[in-house]
This record gives structure tokens, sequence and C-alpha cells, in this order.
């Protein structure tokens, strides 16, 4: 769905693909969380809403949207470990497994440092929400400076300490968990490809009409 | 002062940090706040600036409520120090690092320069004034730290862990200059775990656990009570061991000070050679 997202620039197949969503959020059970992050993809869509609409090109915020939160349906409900192990299964080569699993699993990390970063600032009388659009801008350099400096301190730790703990020593590694596919993922399999079928499908032969064309 | 009445606070992810605290410190006292991890002591002290509000009760500190004003506002009055350096410094150099407080509070160029000369001073970090922090060692950025908020001159200073990571001569320097606060009347909160600091230092020590005050009082009465230490999972320290452990022959057991225990032992050894 995030594929066919990216693929539809108009806003009708886009609300579409939005409302398609919701089964899979309620199955899922992350509908608060689903929630929260929509709320966050909504703060960063009126960001490009409001840049692109000097532009005008007003549906680049409305693709942000509508991907962003299948994003979210996707994180929210697959554990980093088990994305790993399917990639490694999938014949990756276990370095950039790994390497991903790790990006994904130190998310939640860092937006907690990010946190603790900002509160020490504002302790130090940092105030981000003052003055004007540059300024703004400028008053996050407190915080990422401290972030992106820590991040990388944590990721030379962290080679460190998997290198003594015999991190790629050898080529063949064994698995304590094994993946296997069930029924239900068939299933799943399935509706997404139709869906993205059919997103094809729309997407090359059927004209979509567009909101002015369908008001006026 | 700082005035804590009744407070709640819950993290939005629904862990009940604080159930019904109340306390309050006086303008001059020195207090250590202890307990095990997760016990809420952060979270209270975040409080006292106003980084996090009360989720019931309140918190004011010079009468004022913390919900009611700035952080920033609070800030000024309220030093607070982080656990961890590393979350706080970006600047180029040192002087800049100390100069960014300075600068949000709008102080006066001139008043800026004088306070970082005595800041780095205070904190024996004259030499890299022109350093950038990130070339420093982990004790020197702590220093740093501590000199940042130090700067502004405080009448509260909090301190989460300020012994981490610090060998034993800066802890003997960071006791000598909480002494010093002391004498200007400053108030001076830490957060710590560290039970021997704590024994050196003998100040008020406020023990928490699962969100609540389990027991308030002298250092010397808190850090010899066994049952209260047991609750939060802290060791006596190491005199107070040798002092429980010397209770069947009749000496005090309400010991934490190295000179105190001296004169006790000189005294109970003089007892039995005449």
């Amino acid at each position: 769905m995030f594929v066919a997202a990216i693929l539809f620039g108009s806003i009708l197949p886009l609300t579409a693909l939005f409302l398609m969503q919701f089964p899979f959020v309620f199955l899922a059970r992350v509908q608060r969380q689903w929630l929260r992050s929509l709320r966050g993809a909504l703060f960063l869509a009126v960001f490009i809403f409001f840049t692109n609409f000097i532009f005008s090109f007003i549906n680049a915020g409305y693709v942000i949207i509508a991907s962003n939160v299948e994003f979210a349906v996707f994180f929210l409900t697959t554990s980093p470990d088990l994305l790993g192990l399917a990639l490694e299964e999938s014949h990756v080569p276990y370095e950039f497994s790994f390497a991903f699993t790790t990006a994904v699993r130190f998310v939640p990390v860092l937006a907690e440092e990010a946190q603790t970063i900002m509160d020490a600032q504002k302790a130090r009388g940092l105030e981000l929400e003052k003055g004007n659009f540059m300024k703004r801008i400028r008053n996050y350099i407190p915080v990422l400076i401290p972030l992106i400096v820590s991040a990388i301190r944590r990721s030379l730790e962290l080679a460190e300490a998997m290198e003594s703990r015999a991190w790629g020593a050898t080529k063949k590694r064994t698995n304590l968990y094994g993946l296997t596919l069930h029924k239900g993922d068939f299933v799943l399999l399935g509706i997404t490809m139709a869906i993205l079928v059919v997103a094809f499908y729309v997407l090359l032969f059927v004209p979509v009409p567009t909101l002015t064309k369908l008001f006026l | 002062m700082i005035v804590v009445e009744g407070v709640r606070f819950t993290y939005s992810g629904g862990v009940e940090a604080l159930r019904d605290v109340s306390l309050t410190v006086k303008d001059g006292e020195f207090v250590a706040i202890m307990g095990q991890n997760g016990a809420g002591k952060t979270t209270l002290v975040k409080h006292f600036n106003g980084l996090l509000k009360p989720s019931k009760g309140t918190v004011r500190i010079d009468g004022v409520e913390t919900t009611k004003t700035s952080i920033a506002k609070l800030s000024r009055t309220v030093g607070f120090v982080f656990q961890n350096p590393d979350h706080q410094l970006f600047s180029e150099t040192v002087e800049e690092e100390i100069a960014f407080a300075l600068k949000n509070f709008g102080f006066e160029e001139e008043v800026i320069q004088k306070q970082i000369t005595w800041a780095l001073n205070l904190l024996s970090l004259t030499q890299y004034r022109k350093t950038s922090p990130f070339m420093l060692s982990g004790g020197e950025r702590k220093r740093v730290a501590l000199a940042s908020v130090l700067a502004w001159d405080p009448q509260i200073l909090i301190m989460d862990e300020p012994t981490i990571g610090q060998d034993h001569e800066q802890k003997e320097k960071l006791r000598q200059f909480i002494v010093q606060l002391q004498a200007q009347e400053k108030t001076v909160v830490i957060v710590t775990h560290d039970v021997e600091f704590v024994a050196e230092c003998n100040p008020r020590v406020v023990l928490m656990k699962e969100g609540k005050i389990v027991a308030d009082g002298k250092g010397k009465d808190i850090l010899t009570n066994l049952e209260a230490l047991a609750q939060s999972s802290i060791v006596l320290p190491q005199i107070a061991q040798i002092f429980t452990q010397l209770a069947p022959l009749g000496l005090s057991r309400n010991v934490i000070d190295i000179y105190e225990a001296k004169d006790i032992l000189l005294q109970a050894w003089g007892r039995r050679r005449t």
C-alpha cells in the first residue's frame, strides 16, 4: 500500500488508499498508536502543504499523510527482530539485515535521547518556540548537535561491544527461531498484491477525476 | 524555597512515577534524594524547574506555582545539571558553551564575560577556555556542564548524579564546592546512588521508593537506619557497617563520619587500656 500511495499523485485515489487502511489498523489493534502517528504525519504534512503551496503542488503533502500512516501500520505490527530474520532468510547478507534492524531498533532510543537533550537545553533557558521561522530552526541546533554526537559515540561503542562478542566470527550463522508462512500470511499477501495490481491498473487505464472536475 | 504538595505524576505511557509526594526544601538547605532506580527521584527534581508539571498537586518555587510560569523563567532561579554532560554540550569552545545560557537569559556582554571567567575559575577549567568541549575527558565535560549552569548563579542548584564518572579527587572537590555554595546560602539538591559521597557530605537525606517518600531526615540518622535502607535497597556506608558490627561492644551505631568514628574508637581503646 505504501508503494501504491507513492504511485498516485492526486487526491481521490490517495483518499481511497487511506480509507483502505482502516480494517488493517483495527485488525492489528494499534488504533491509538496509529492515530498518534497520524497526528505526527499531519504536522509534517501541514508544513509541506504550506511550502508546496507556493509552488502549487498541493498534492505532495497528501502523499506524505497517506504513505506515512501506512509505514506506521507496518512498524507498529512488525518487530524489528522478525523483520531482520525475514531479510536474513531471504538471503540478504547478515551485515545488511543487521544494520537495518539496528537502525530500526534505535529509533525509540534516539527519540528518548532527543527528549532528554531538549530538557537539558530548556533548563539552560533555551526556548524552542521563540522567534520567527528562521530563528526557530536555529533554536534546534543545540538539540541536534548533542544528538548526532551521542549517536555516533553510541554506534562506535556498539561496534566495539559487538566485536568483543565475536561478531562476524563465522560465515554461517545459525538462528534460534525460524520463520514459517501461515495461511493468514498468504491471504494478506494476496490482498496487498491485489490492491497493488488494481492501483497500477487505475493508474494506467482509468482516468481519475480531479477534485476540481468533480465539483465544478 | 521549594514547596511540593501532594504531587502525583503519570508519564504519558501510563507509568505512575510519583504518588502523593510532599516535600519542603528551605533556602540554604542541602538535600540528597536517594532511592532505587525507578523510585521517582529524577521525576521529582524535574518538577522543580518546571520540565515536568504535576498531574495532581502543586510545586511552588519561592511562592510561584510552576504551572503558571515558563521553564526559562524558573531556570533563572533553579539551575539543573543533567546526569550526562553529552546531552547538553554542543558549542565549539568551552567559553561559548558557558555563554549559551547567559545569552538566553539576556545578560549584557560584559556581564557574560565576567561570569564565564568566574565559572571557569571556580571549576578549574580556565586553561580550557578556548578548547572544544568534545576534546575533554568525561570528568572535565561534566565540570563544563556544571560550569555552564553555575555561570548564571542560580539560587537553587539541582544536580542529577553528580558523582558518576568522577574520580575520588573530583568528588572531594565537588564536596568542597557544595560546602562553598552552602556558605553563600544557596540551596543544593542532589539525586544520587553514591552512599559514601552522601555519608561524607552528611546532608538532609530524602529516601524514595516507588514514587513515595519513605524516609526524610538527617543523613546520619537515615544512613544508619537499617530498615529504611533495606526498604530502598541501599547499602550502609562502610563506616556505618563497621559500627553495626561493633554494636555488641556497646558502641553507638549512629556513625557515618570518619572523624567521629576515629574519636569513638580512640575513646573505646582508651577505656580498655585503663
